[in-house]
């Protein structure tokens, strides 16, 4: 180990941002001390109302003080971290204007003040001892470190005129350097304690933390899904600009060859006929898929006129019947056009039917897909790579929605979608 | 015959120049995206437009907004639209302000040559050419439909009808007679109680009728 990084090591930089710490220490001592008098004439009344009960009355005046002087504290408190520890106190969440009760009430019936009167009546008096601790520990290894200083200072008289003193302001310096090693570690670890305790007491409670955490997870999630969206729209526009293009206009230049070239040999005939089959089969192919991406029309005309596309391109009949008076968000949008897609794909993959039905109607704040048809049932959502169906339940789960599949051996086969959507 | 061409993919706009001029059309402007389009048909006043559907700026139906345009402000020019997907939604809306003079084609129809050239000429000549995928399309939205009353038989030669085959085409196309087409197409006027007019307008109105895009 080299002599530099065992050095950073062992003192843990103690010193760094030391003046601060101790600063946030010192400032604590008034603003934890502050209910203290409030504590005292408390103890007071009660002792007062031991010996004449008629003082039971006063009783309640420190009590309602407290909760009065606690949002100030609060806010003193929260500018000492903000100013002293580099970052301020996360703060709990606001209560909503909710039903028509008072701000004040709701206040009191409200945690957040209750944890704050816990943080400056319980806890700050028990942090002020310790301050007051680490402040004297501080001062006497000043004092203590600086002993000859103060004795060189002090007037000839005053002087300990002891032949030892040598020896024992060796001793007394020695000691105060000691608590000068002490010192900042001791001012660290209460800058940990005092922050953990106002973080827990005067910070968010854990089920708002958890309510703010599941309000950020849905958010980014909408984001990622919006972003995928995004990027499936993306590719289809640049299949569309690029190799569509490119292949159709191979297409039209080998039927242009196979018009216009009229003596060729059979053998070259062929071959150009061979090839301009096989580019619009191509182009059909690379159109199937890229339809299923992100088609334009979806987002020009919305899902009646993108799905009856999907149903027009099977070999068997299917019914489509859309009833939104408007349009859900794009995102749904798009996860009812895939599952749809998706599911009338596997119709006619697995299931031998001879028709399909689809319906995509509103109820309420929910989108209702439903897609069935009466082939040979067996659908199993938990087939391993199989049918795509728990492809489609995670596309749906993405967005909250619900994914239900009803296939009884024999037939039919119905799958249900709900998503929701905000009206 | 004088065509303008509005696509905003040069490779395809360069294949489709060529098609028709291989075929004797007189190409009179080749542009880009729609605005450009409505110039041209302004100054040019073609036979026909080949109009692409999705094109600059919003990359969507700005070609079928703009074959509305010409349709309504310069009848004498025909539009046919060309889209790497056909969409029902975009037929009805063509079809349901023209019953002449518009097409609807994929892309990849203009590779076969022949058969795309005919098509031009047939929507140049006041014509439908309607694509077997926006046929189909449309039938799919049909929810209580004619469709039921007709043969098998029937529908295929009414899909072909609204693909804008004439009798010929359709008999080449089903390997029977013109006249078993023609009796076919009769029993299908029959069926959905199109009255004995215009030969041609029956026709016509048939095949939207069919398509529900039209009423009566």
């Amino acid at each position: 180990m080299q002599l530099t990084t065992w050095l950073r090591l062992v003192p843990g930089r103690p010193f760094r941002r030391v003046g601060h710490r101790t600063a946030l220490v010192a400032a604590g001592l008034p603003l934890h001390l502050a209910v203290v008098p409030l504590w005292l004439w408390l103890l007071g009344t009660m002792a007062a109302s031991v010996r004449a009960p008629g003082a039971v009355a006063v009783t309640p005046l420190p009590v309602l003080l407290t909760l009065v002087v606690t949002p100030l504290l609060t806010v003193g408190q929260r500018r000492r971290y903000r100013a002293l520890a580099g970052k301020g106190l996360p703060r709990p969440a606001v209560p909503g204007p909710g039903r028509n009760w008072k701000p004040a009430v709701r206040r009191l019936t409200g945690r957040a003040l209750w944890r704050q009167v816990c943080y400056h009546a319980v806890a700050g008096p028990l942090l002020a001892v310790l301050d007051l601790a680490v402040l004297a520990v501080w001062a006497a290894a000043l004092v203590a470190a600086s002993i000859y200083v103060w004795i060189w200072a002090l007037p000839p008289q005053w002087r300990i005129t002891d032949l030892g003193y040598t020896t024992q302001a060796a001793c007394i310096t020695a000691g105060g350097l000691a608590l000068l090693f002490l010192g900042p570690r001791l001012t660290g670890a209460l800058v940990r304690l005092e922050t953990r305790a106002a973080e827990v007491l005067l910070g968010p409670s854990r089920t708002e933390k958890l309510a703010r955490r599941v309000a950020d997870l849905a958010e980014s999630r909408a984001g990622v899904l919006d972003a995928a969206d995004a990027e499936r729209r993306r590719i289809e526009r640049d299949l569309h600009d690029g190799a569509q293009q490119r292949l159709v206009s191979l297409a039209v230049n080998l039927g242009l060859a196979r018009a216009t070239l009229g003596d060729l040999p059979e053998d070259a005939r062929k071959v150009i006929d061979e090839a301009h089959r096989e580019a619009k089969e191509a182009i059909a192919e690379l159109n199937n898929l890229v339809r299923g991406l992100h088609p334009a029309v979806l987002e020009d005309r919305g899902l009646d006129a993108a799905l009856s596309g999907v149903a027009a391109r099977l070999p068997i009949p299917v019914r489509v019947a859309v009833d939104l008076p408007q349009r859900p968000s794009p995102t749904v949008e798009a996860v009812a056009y895939f599952v749809v897609s998706e599911a009338l794909t596997n119709v006619v993959k697995h299931a031998q039917a001879t028709r399909a039905d689809v319906t995509v109607e509103r109820i309420g704040e929910t989108l209702l897909v439903v897609v069935a048809d009466d082939g040979a049932g067996g659908a199993d959502l938990a087939a391993a790579g199989g049918t795509g169906l728990a492809g489609l339940a995670k596309r749906v789960a993405s967005v909250d929605g619900t994914f239900s599949c009803r296939s009884p051996a024999g037939g039919p086969t119905v799958i249900t979608v709900e998503l929701p959507c905000a009206p | 015959m004088r065509a303008v061409i509005a696509e905003d993919s040069l490779l395809l706009r360069i294949g489709v120049v060529k098609v028709l001029e291989a075929a004797g059309f007189e190409m009179c402007a080749q542009v880009a995206d729609a605005e450009g389009l409505l110039a041209a048909v302004e100054e040019h006043r073609p036979d026909i437009a080949v109009v692409d559907v999705r094109m600059p700026p919003g990359f969507t139906d700005e070609g079928v907004r703009a074959a509305l345009v010409i349709r309504r402000q310069y009848p004498r020019t025909a539009v046919l639209l060309l889209s790497q997907y056909v969409e029902e939604r975009y037929a009805a809306d063509l079809l349901a302000a023209n019953t002449s003079g518009v097409g609807y084609l994929l892309k990849q129809r203009v590779a076969d040559v022949e058969e795309f050239t005919e098509a031009v000429r047939r929507v140049a000549a006041g014509g439908t050419a309607l694509d077997p995928q926006v046929v189909a399309q449309l039938l799919v939205r049909r929810h209580s439909d004619p469709l039921d009353r007709l043969t098998p038989r029937e529908r295929e030669v009414l899909e072909l009808m609204a693909g804008g085959r004439s009798n010929s085409g359709v008999a080449a196309e089903l390997v029977v007679s013109e006249s078993a087409v023609a009796k076919h197409i009769n029993s299908i006027f029959t069926k959905l109680d199109l009255p004995k007019a215009d030969a041609d307008h029956r026709r016509v109105l048939a095949v939207l009728r069919f398509l529900g895009v039209a009423t009566a």
